[in-house]
């Protein structure tokens, strides 16, 4: 029976002929995983690619970009490509660590809410509350009332992603429990925990991905914007929020101290998102046809 | 009609309870003394225990909200550690910049984001719907504070077209208001514009290939006509739902945005409420805020019932 359900659950992602085939009907996933891959290459080879991202040097302050400095150096003389780059390790680390953390509960809460019908009600309320209270003023709360630091970043950043995480995995449970392999799997006596982990689970499986690569865009969004008001990851760190933030006033005087960070934000943002888009037509055309 | 009403006022108090709830918490749950934070760097022992005394820490937590509740229902939401003047008097101060950018936001975005999303929607799969969605995303990914940048260097500091920054209340004249909330607008919009055109384009999508749409076309209804009449009007609630969601975006976006041009409105006195460790600004805005998105997202549900004669459960 379990081979027979298994095809049921989870939706087939067809193998293609060849490569070019792929390309060309998968677009935007290519390019989103293509800018993803160079960006990412960088940022794991940031130590080999560029100077040290820390260094001070007060006689080359404020250097519009040349070959020495590609992107221009910032107010403290620091080379603003070794620091753009180096932010691509920190704000890509965010993205995933939030994206983890707040999928893994998301994902027990939802299937909790789903399942017992009991405690969905007091759940979904909880959710709404946290849905309802802006997301970006419920991590300033958190942040402020804390020392800071990356760690409470990522969870204050999580922290409002989880309603909808449980949403749409509650959405997901409600609709596959009703399907007939389960009431077999129910009243043939499965435990609960197998039922879902066996029949129910499979089905979020590819939602809770499409919805993964939205939330690590968010969230990189997100950091940059905490960090950009000057509450986020501490400014010692270079991230792309901390350092447009640290050269507000300088956008007249040095622009590239602001937009290079901004424009690589963007991208990385957008290959994201581009994936996101490309994964969801994919693999949850329910969802793509109501996008 | 009138059951559907009162169903979704009920469903709204205990959510509403809710947020006050995880609100007042959010200062007791933090780890560390809050107390300590507030008082800033190397603070003395008697700065942290005037904190603890002014926001009533020594008490019990069930007094403590208690009483944090009473004086809500009075409209008190405590003082201003920093200003030392009551919080809801400090946000009626900045609350008309921040209304002022809100609605003009919306303006601007709402009819260019329906006009763009109808559009795409009657062209889909032609490259002007391909430009129209990959605009969206673009807009999607565009940091608010990189767009705010962008436009001041382009427009205020090359150009010189524009005020850089600042805010000229409405009270000096409608022209000067209009000049100063010019780039922020246009900054906080593009993204509100994406959202709406994305959902704009895909329920416009869904309704057109609803049997009844073939059943007009057969009819020999004419394209524009229905467009507008036979599918607009059916895919109007999940765009409306959207504009109402999208006010928590115009909210989250109107702090970042504050920031950047300078508007001293509610986003800016939030900032300046962090920098500064100022609680009970926080926890007075965060609720404020979180009270006007549920207010409006409730106004949009009984809309449904006006709008919509099928909602009558």
């Amino acid at each position: 029976m379990a081979a027979v359900l298994n095809t049921t659950a989870a939706v087939p992602l067809r193998v293609h002929a060849g490569l070019g085939e792929f390309v060309l009907r998968n677009p935007t996933i290519v390019l989103g995983v293509a800018l993803l891959a160079i960006i990412g290459i960088a940022a794991v080879a940031a130590p080999l690619l560029t100077g040290d991202p820390m260094a001070i040097s007060p006689s080359d302050r404020l250097l519009s970009p040349d070959a020495e400095h590609w992107f221009g150096t910032d107010s403290f003389g620091r080379d603003v490509f070794a620091r753009t780059i180096q932010g691509a390790r920190i704000s890509l680390a965010v993205g995933l660590s939030v994206a983890v953390l707040s999928i893994i509960i998301g994902l027990v809460i939802g299937l909790v809410a789903g399942y017992y019908r009991r405690v969905d009600g007091i759940i979904m309320r909880f959710m709404d509350a946290m849905m309802a209270i802006p997301s970006i003023l419920l991590a300033i709360a958190l942040v402020a009332l804390t020392k800071g630091g990356i760690g409470i970043v990522i969870i204050a950043i999580s922290l409002p992603e989880i309603p909808r995480v449980v949403r749409l995995v509650r959405s997901v449970v409600l609709s596959t429990r009703e399907l007939a392999f389960v009431e077999a799997a129910v009243a043939s006596g499965s435990r609960d925990f197998k039922i879902i982990r066996r029949h129910i689970l499979p089905s979020a499986v590819a939602p809770v991905i499409v919805q993964a690569t939205f939330i690590i865009a968010a969230a990189m969004l997100s950091e940059a914007a905490l960090s950009f008001l000057g509450i986020g990851v501490p400014p010692e760190i270079p991230t792309w929020g901390n350092m447009i933030s640290a050269h507000k006033l300088y956008l007249a005087r040095a622009p590239w101290t602001i937009f290079f960070p901004g424009a690589f934000l963007t991208v990385v943002v957008l290959a994201v998102n581009l994936l996101g888009d490309g994964l969801r037509d994919r693999l949850d055309p329910r969802l793509a046809r109501r996008m | 009609m009138g059951s559907y009403i009162i169903r979704r006022l009920s469903s709204a108090v205990p959510v509403m309870a809710i947020v006050a709830i995880i609100v007042f918490l959010l200062l007791h749950l933090a780890p560390g003394d809050p107390a300590a934070i507030m008082a800033g760097d190397n603070p003395t022992p008697e700065a942290i225990a005037q904190i603890r005394q002014q926001l009533g820490l020594a008490e019990p937590l069930w007094r403590q909200f208690l009483l944090w509740v009473v004086n809500l229902t009075h409209g008190d939401l405590g003082q201003s550690i920093v200003w030392g003047e009551p919080v809801t008097r400090l946000i009626a101060q900045r609350a008309e910049p921040t209304i002022s950018l809100a609605l003009t936001t919306s303006v601007f975005a709402v009819p260019i984001a329906l006009v763009l999303g109808i559009a795409a929607a009657a062209k889909a799969g032609t490259a002007f719907d391909r430009c129209v969605m990959g605009f969206a995303v673009l807009d999607f990914s565009i940091p608010l504070f990189v767009v705010g940048y962008v436009l001041i260097f382009l427009f205020s500091i090359k150009f010189k077209w524009l005020p850089v920054q600042g805010y000229s209340p409405i009270a000096n004249g409608v022209g000067p208001w209009l000049r100063s909330l010019t780039l922020p607008t246009l900054a906080l919009g593009l993204p509100y514009v994406a959202l709406i055109a994305r959902i704009t384009r895909a329920t416009m999508l869904e309704v057109l290939s609803e049997d009844y749409m073939r059943t007009a076309r057969a009819k020999g209804v004419g394209s524009a006509r229905l467009l507008l009449k036979h599918a607009l009007k059916n895919a109007a609630l999940p765009i409306v739902t959207v504009i109402g969601m999208g006010v928590g975006f115009l909210i989250g976006g109107a702090i970042v945005t504050e920031t950047v041009f300078n508007i001293p409105g509610i986003g800016r006195l939030v900032v300046d409420g962090i920098t500064r460790r100022d609680y009970p600004i926080i926890q007075g805005v965060t609720l404020i805020l979180s009270g006007v998105y549920m207010l409006v997202n409730l106004l949009v549900d009984l809309s449904y019932a006006l709008f919509d004669p099928r909602i009558r459960y």
